[in-house]
Protein backbone atom coordinates (compact mmCIF):
# COMPACT_ATOMS: atom_id res chain seq x y z
CA UNK A 1 0.00 0.00 0.00
CA UNK A 2 1.15 3.74 -0.66
CA UNK A 3 2.29 4.97 2.66
CA UNK A 4 1.17 8.39 3.08
CA UNK A 5 4.08 10.80 4.89
CA UNK A 6 3.28 14.17 6.17
CA UNK A 7 5.52 17.19 4.88
CA UNK A 8 5.34 19.79 7.87
CA UNK A 9 5.10 23.47 6.52
CA UNK A 10 6.24 25.87 8.17
CA UNK A 11 6.08 29.77 7.83
CA UNK A 12 9.61 29.97 6.37
CA UNK A 13 9.98 26.82 5.31
CA UNK A 14 11.76 25.92 1.81
CA UNK A 15 13.19 22.50 1.01
CA UNK A 16 8.74 21.09 1.55
CA UNK A 17 8.77 21.03 -2.37
CA UNK A 18 12.08 18.89 -2.50
CA UNK A 19 11.24 16.76 0.08
CA UNK A 20 7.42 16.18 -1.65
CA UNK A 21 9.29 15.59 -4.64
CA UNK A 22 11.33 12.81 -3.37
CA UNK A 23 8.33 11.03 -1.48
CA UNK A 24 6.85 10.56 -4.43
CA UNK A 25 9.49 9.43 -6.39
CA UNK A 26 9.83 7.30 -3.80
CA UNK A 27 6.33 5.79 -3.73
CA UNK A 28 4.81 7.50 -1.05
CA UNK A 29 1.69 9.73 -1.58
CA UNK A 30 3.40 13.23 0.56
CA UNK A 31 0.79 14.99 2.74
CA UNK A 32 1.17 18.54 3.55
CA UNK A 33 0.88 19.48 7.27
CA UNK A 34 0.31 23.68 7.97
CA UNK A 35 2.15 24.73 11.07
CA UNK A 36 -0.97 25.47 12.37
CA UNK A 37 -2.99 21.96 12.29
CA UNK A 38 -2.90 20.24 15.60
CA UNK A 39 -3.69 17.23 14.11
CA UNK A 40 -1.14 14.82 11.26
CA UNK A 41 -4.41 13.52 9.51
CA UNK A 42 -3.41 9.83 9.74
CA UNK A 43 0.00 10.02 8.24
CA UNK A 44 1.88 6.72 8.77
CA UNK A 45 5.37 9.27 8.79
CA UNK A 46 6.21 12.93 8.93
CA UNK A 47 9.21 14.84 7.74
CA UNK A 48 9.96 18.54 9.12
CA UNK A 49 11.83 19.84 5.71
CA UNK A 50 14.55 22.22 5.22
CA UNK A 51 13.88 26.13 5.41
CA UNK A 52 14.24 28.69 7.69
CA UNK A 53 11.01 28.56 10.00
CA UNK A 54 9.98 31.40 11.64
CA UNK A 55 13.08 33.17 10.26
CA UNK A 56 15.04 31.65 12.30
CA UNK A 57 14.52 34.19 14.91
CA UNK A 58 16.10 33.67 18.41
CA UNK A 59 17.63 30.56 17.47
CA UNK A 60 16.90 28.23 14.08
CA UNK A 61 14.16 26.16 15.20
CA UNK A 62 12.95 27.54 18.61
CA UNK A 63 10.27 29.09 17.31
CA UNK A 64 8.41 26.42 15.43
CA UNK A 65 9.15 23.98 18.40
CA UNK A 66 6.33 25.86 20.26
CA UNK A 67 3.67 25.44 16.83
CA UNK A 68 0.45 23.42 17.28
CA UNK A 69 1.31 20.68 14.89
CA UNK A 70 4.43 20.09 16.85
CA UNK A 71 2.33 19.21 19.96
CA UNK A 72 1.10 16.42 17.42
CA UNK A 73 4.59 15.59 15.91
CA UNK A 74 5.81 14.83 19.78
CA UNK A 75 2.84 13.31 20.89
CA UNK A 76 3.09 10.60 17.72
CA UNK A 77 7.22 10.09 17.94
CA UNK A 78 6.17 9.02 21.71
CA UNK A 79 3.61 6.57 20.22
CA UNK A 80 6.47 5.31 17.91
CA UNK A 81 5.79 7.07 14.85
CA UNK A 82 8.21 7.80 12.45
CA UNK A 83 9.99 11.58 12.14
CA UNK A 84 12.94 12.49 10.11
CA UNK A 85 13.81 16.01 10.08
CA UNK A 86 16.32 17.71 7.88
CA UNK A 87 18.50 20.73 7.86
CA UNK A 88 16.20 23.29 10.00
CA UNK A 89 13.89 20.07 10.90
CA UNK A 90 16.65 19.02 12.37
CA UNK A 91 17.16 21.95 14.20
CA UNK A 92 13.41 21.68 15.45
CA UNK A 93 13.69 18.68 16.43
CA UNK A 94 16.76 19.33 18.96
CA UNK A 95 14.94 22.33 20.43
CA UNK A 96 12.05 20.20 21.24
CA UNK A 97 14.22 17.51 22.54
CA UNK A 98 13.29 15.09 20.43
CA UNK A 99 16.62 14.01 19.65
CA UNK A 100 19.95 14.89 21.54
CA UNK A 101 22.20 17.35 21.15
CA UNK A 102 21.97 21.19 19.35
CA UNK A 103 22.74 22.81 15.99
CA UNK A 104 25.02 25.37 16.65
CA UNK A 105 26.63 28.45 14.34
CA UNK A 106 29.27 27.09 11.66
CA UNK A 107 32.46 28.07 12.72
CA UNK A 108 33.84 30.61 10.55
CA UNK A 109 29.99 32.31 10.48
CA UNK A 110 29.93 30.95 6.95
CA UNK A 111 26.60 29.65 5.45
CA UNK A 112 27.89 26.61 3.69
CA UNK A 113 26.38 25.50 0.71
CA UNK A 114 28.11 22.64 -1.38
CA UNK A 115 28.11 19.12 -1.90
CA UNK A 116 29.99 16.42 0.41
CA UNK A 117 29.88 13.28 1.67
CA UNK A 118 28.17 11.07 4.48
CA UNK A 119 28.67 7.64 5.65
CA UNK A 120 25.94 5.70 7.45
CA UNK A 121 26.90 4.23 10.61
CA UNK A 122 24.05 1.88 10.55
CA UNK A 123 22.40 -0.08 7.79
CA UNK A 124 19.69 -1.51 10.34
CA UNK A 125 17.31 1.84 11.13
CA UNK A 126 14.05 2.57 9.78
CA UNK A 127 15.98 5.33 7.58
CA UNK A 128 18.75 3.81 6.43
CA UNK A 129 17.89 -0.14 6.58
CA UNK A 130 17.73 0.04 2.36
CA UNK A 131 20.96 1.58 1.95
CA UNK A 132 23.40 -1.19 0.59
CA UNK A 133 26.17 -1.01 2.33
CA UNK A 134 28.59 1.96 4.31
CA UNK A 135 29.49 3.76 0.79
CA UNK A 136 30.07 7.50 1.19
CA UNK A 137 26.41 9.47 -0.04
CA UNK A 138 26.94 12.53 -2.16
CA UNK A 139 24.35 14.71 -0.77
CA UNK A 140 24.23 18.49 -0.41
CA UNK A 141 24.65 20.68 3.12
CA UNK A 142 23.16 24.26 2.87
CA UNK A 143 23.36 26.14 6.25
CA UNK A 144 24.50 28.29 8.57
CA UNK A 145 24.36 26.60 12.00
CA UNK A 146 24.82 22.97 11.60
CA UNK A 147 27.72 22.00 13.97
CA UNK A 148 26.26 19.53 16.05
CA UNK A 149 27.52 19.46 19.01
CA UNK A 150 26.93 17.61 22.69
CA UNK A 151 28.84 17.10 25.63
CA UNK A 152 31.82 14.19 25.87
CA UNK A 153 29.53 12.47 28.13
CA UNK A 154 26.28 12.82 25.77
CA UNK A 155 28.45 11.65 22.49
CA UNK A 156 30.11 8.55 24.62
CA UNK A 157 26.82 7.06 25.15
CA UNK A 158 25.38 8.00 21.42
CA UNK A 159 28.03 6.35 20.17
CA UNK A 160 27.19 3.45 22.59
CA UNK A 161 23.66 3.80 21.97
CA UNK A 162 23.96 3.66 18.12
CA UNK A 163 22.48 6.68 18.12
CA UNK A 164 24.73 8.40 15.42
CA UNK A 165 23.50 7.91 12.14
CA UNK A 166 25.54 9.62 9.84
CA UNK A 167 29.06 10.93 9.89
CA UNK A 168 30.52 13.34 7.23
CA UNK A 169 32.98 11.63 5.28
CA UNK A 170 36.04 12.19 3.06
CA UNK A 171 35.42 10.82 -0.43
CA UNK A 172 36.99 7.72 -0.05
CA UNK A 173 34.56 7.09 2.38
CA UNK A 174 36.64 7.89 6.18
CA UNK A 175 35.50 9.55 8.70
CA UNK A 176 35.79 13.39 8.34
CA UNK A 177 38.22 14.98 11.09
CA UNK A 178 37.53 18.49 12.98
CA UNK A 179 36.65 21.79 11.52
CA UNK A 180 39.81 22.26 9.95
CA UNK A 181 38.49 19.44 7.63
CA UNK A 182 37.02 20.35 4.68
CA UNK A 183 35.19 17.09 4.24
CA UNK A 184 33.42 18.33 7.89
CA UNK A 185 31.82 21.27 6.56
CA UNK A 186 30.63 22.98 10.01
CA UNK A 187 32.94 21.68 12.85
CA UNK A 188 30.36 19.12 13.82
CA UNK A 189 31.48 17.14 17.04
CA UNK A 190 33.01 13.70 16.36
CA UNK A 191 31.60 14.76 12.57
CA UNK A 192 28.49 13.39 13.35
CA UNK A 193 25.65 14.42 10.46
CA UNK A 194 22.92 13.05 11.75
CA UNK A 195 21.07 10.87 14.73
CA UNK A 196 18.27 9.13 16.05
CA UNK A 197 16.51 9.49 19.51
CA UNK A 198 17.26 6.15 21.88
CA UNK A 199 14.18 4.31 20.53
CA UNK A 200 15.27 4.77 16.99
CA UNK A 201 12.08 6.44 15.56
CA UNK A 202 12.90 10.21 15.13
CA UNK A 203 15.97 11.08 13.63
CA UNK A 204 17.61 14.44 12.53
CA UNK A 205 20.21 14.87 10.09
CA UNK A 206 21.53 18.50 8.35
CA UNK A 207 22.74 17.52 4.89
CA UNK A 208 19.63 17.46 2.09
CA UNK A 209 19.09 13.70 1.32
CA UNK A 210 15.67 15.18 -0.74
CA UNK A 211 17.43 17.08 -2.99
CA UNK A 212 19.94 14.27 -4.11
CA UNK A 213 17.16 12.18 -5.47
CA UNK A 214 17.42 11.99 -9.25
CA UNK A 215 21.39 11.80 -11.33
CA UNK A 216 19.74 15.12 -13.30
CA UNK A 217 20.53 17.25 -10.10
CA UNK A 218 23.55 15.82 -9.49
CA UNK A 219 23.02 12.54 -7.69
CA UNK A 220 20.69 9.92 -6.36
CA UNK A 221 22.62 9.26 -3.48
CA UNK A 222 19.55 10.75 -0.84
CA UNK A 223 17.25 8.40 -2.45
CA UNK A 224 18.13 5.06 -0.21
CA UNK A 225 17.41 7.07 2.90
CA UNK A 226 14.08 8.71 1.60
CA UNK A 227 12.95 5.00 0.27
CA UNK A 228 14.07 3.57 3.76
CA UNK A 229 11.81 5.89 5.64
CA UNK A 230 8.76 5.40 2.86
CA UNK A 231 9.39 1.47 3.31
CA UNK A 232 9.30 2.05 7.21
CA UNK A 233 6.34 4.12 7.43
CA UNK A 234 4.34 1.64 4.78
CA UNK A 235 5.11 -1.26 6.79
CA UNK A 236 4.02 0.57 10.18
CA UNK A 237 0.44 1.40 8.37
CA UNK A 238 0.35 -1.72 7.52
CA UNK A 239 0.62 -3.03 11.23
CA UNK A 240 3.47 -4.65 10.81
CA UNK A 241 6.65 -4.47 13.38
CA UNK A 242 6.46 -1.16 14.77
CA UNK A 243 9.47 0.40 12.58
CA UNK A 244 11.47 2.00 16.30
CA UNK A 245 11.17 -2.48 16.63
CA UNK A 246 14.71 -2.52 14.20
CA UNK A 247 16.39 -0.30 16.94
CA UNK A 248 18.64 -0.11 19.23
CA UNK A 249 20.90 -2.75 17.99
CA UNK A 250 24.20 -3.41 17.92
CA UNK A 251 25.78 -0.53 16.15
CA UNK A 252 27.89 -0.88 12.87
CA UNK A 253 31.54 -0.40 13.78
CA UNK A 254 33.23 2.74 12.73
CA UNK B 1 -2.61 43.65 38.06
CA UNK B 2 0.85 45.28 38.10
CA UNK B 3 3.34 45.52 35.33
CA UNK B 4 7.24 44.50 35.53
CA UNK B 5 10.01 45.60 32.87
CA UNK B 6 12.38 42.96 32.77
CA UNK B 7 15.47 41.74 30.59
CA UNK B 8 16.88 39.02 29.80
CA UNK B 9 20.94 38.58 28.87
CA UNK B 10 21.82 35.35 26.98
CA UNK B 11 25.42 34.50 26.36
CA UNK B 12 27.14 31.47 25.25
CA UNK B 13 28.22 29.17 28.07
CA UNK B 14 31.22 29.20 29.53
CA UNK B 15 33.52 26.92 27.40
CA UNK B 16 31.34 26.94 24.32
CA UNK B 17 32.87 27.75 21.35
CA UNK B 18 31.36 31.09 20.19
CA UNK B 19 32.43 31.95 16.73
CA UNK B 20 30.84 35.44 17.04
CA UNK B 21 32.90 36.37 19.38
CA UNK B 22 35.90 34.99 18.10
CA UNK B 23 35.37 37.04 15.08
CA UNK B 24 34.36 40.17 16.72
CA UNK B 25 37.51 39.35 18.71
CA UNK B 26 39.94 39.25 15.17
CA UNK B 27 38.66 42.29 13.84
CA UNK B 28 39.62 44.31 17.03
CA UNK B 29 43.22 44.58 14.89
CA UNK B 30 41.87 46.10 12.30
CA UNK B 31 40.72 49.09 14.74
CA UNK B 32 44.48 48.90 15.43
CA UNK B 33 42.97 48.15 19.34
CA UNK B 34 45.08 46.27 21.21
CA UNK B 35 44.37 44.24 24.78
CA UNK B 36 40.94 43.35 23.82
CA UNK B 37 39.86 39.88 25.00
CA UNK B 38 37.24 37.46 26.43
CA UNK B 39 34.52 38.77 23.80
CA UNK B 40 31.46 37.25 23.92
CA UNK B 41 28.53 37.88 21.83
CA UNK B 42 24.82 36.92 22.71
CA UNK B 43 21.72 38.53 22.94
CA UNK B 44 19.06 40.69 25.54
CA UNK B 45 15.79 40.37 24.96
CA UNK B 46 13.51 43.19 27.25
CA UNK B 47 10.20 42.07 28.06
CA UNK B 48 7.02 43.87 30.05
CA UNK B 49 5.30 41.19 32.12
CA UNK B 50 1.52 41.38 34.07
CA UNK B 51 0.95 39.54 37.21
CA UNK B 52 -0.07 40.60 40.86
CA UNK B 53 3.59 40.68 41.99
CA UNK B 54 7.18 40.73 41.36
CA UNK B 55 7.34 37.07 42.30
CA UNK B 56 4.81 35.83 39.93
CA UNK B 57 6.27 37.96 37.44
CA UNK B 58 9.56 36.75 37.82
CA UNK B 59 8.63 33.52 37.47
CA UNK B 60 7.37 33.90 34.29
CA UNK B 61 10.47 35.50 32.69
CA UNK B 62 12.27 32.56 34.31
CA UNK B 63 10.27 29.83 32.38
CA UNK B 64 10.45 31.88 29.51
CA UNK B 65 14.52 32.42 29.88
CA UNK B 66 14.91 28.45 30.67
CA UNK B 67 12.53 27.09 27.46
CA UNK B 68 12.67 29.71 24.94
CA UNK B 69 14.87 32.04 25.19
CA UNK B 70 17.84 30.47 25.72
CA UNK B 71 19.31 26.62 25.22
CA UNK B 72 20.67 25.38 28.37
CA UNK B 73 23.10 22.87 26.47
CA UNK B 74 24.78 25.88 24.97
CA UNK B 75 23.32 29.22 26.55
CA UNK B 76 23.48 30.66 29.97
CA UNK B 77 20.44 33.57 30.81
CA UNK B 78 20.45 35.97 33.67
CA UNK B 79 17.72 37.96 34.34
CA UNK B 80 17.38 42.07 35.40
CA UNK B 81 14.88 43.99 36.82
CA UNK B 82 13.98 46.93 34.63
CA UNK B 83 13.01 50.63 35.88
CA UNK B 84 9.96 50.34 38.66
CA UNK B 85 6.95 48.70 38.61
CA UNK B 86 3.73 50.68 37.61
CA UNK B 87 0.28 49.91 37.54
CA UNK B 88 -1.59 48.95 34.42
CA UNK B 89 -4.58 50.87 33.32
CA UNK B 90 -6.68 48.61 31.66
CA UNK B 91 -8.45 49.46 28.41
CA UNK B 92 -11.83 51.48 29.21
CA UNK B 93 -10.41 52.80 33.10
CA UNK B 94 -11.09 56.81 32.84
CA UNK B 95 -9.55 58.72 35.76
Amino acid sequence: MTARVGVVVFPGSNRDIDAVNALELAGAEPVRLWHEEASLGGVSAVILPGGFAYGDYLRAGVIARFSPVMRAVSAFAADGGLVLGICNGFQVLAEAGLVPGVLMRNPGLRFVAREISIVPERLDSPFTHLLDDRRPLRVPVAHGEGRFYAEAATLDALERDGQVLFRYAREDGSVAGGEEDRANPNGSVRAIAGVANATGNVAGLMPHPETAVEAILGSDDGLGIIRSLVESAGEAAAGGHRPASRAPVAAVGR
Amino acid sequence: MTTFRFAVNVLPRDGILDPQGRAVEQSLGHLDVRGVSGVRVGRRIELTVEAADETAARSTVERLAAELFSNPLIEQAAIETLGGASSAIAAGDGP
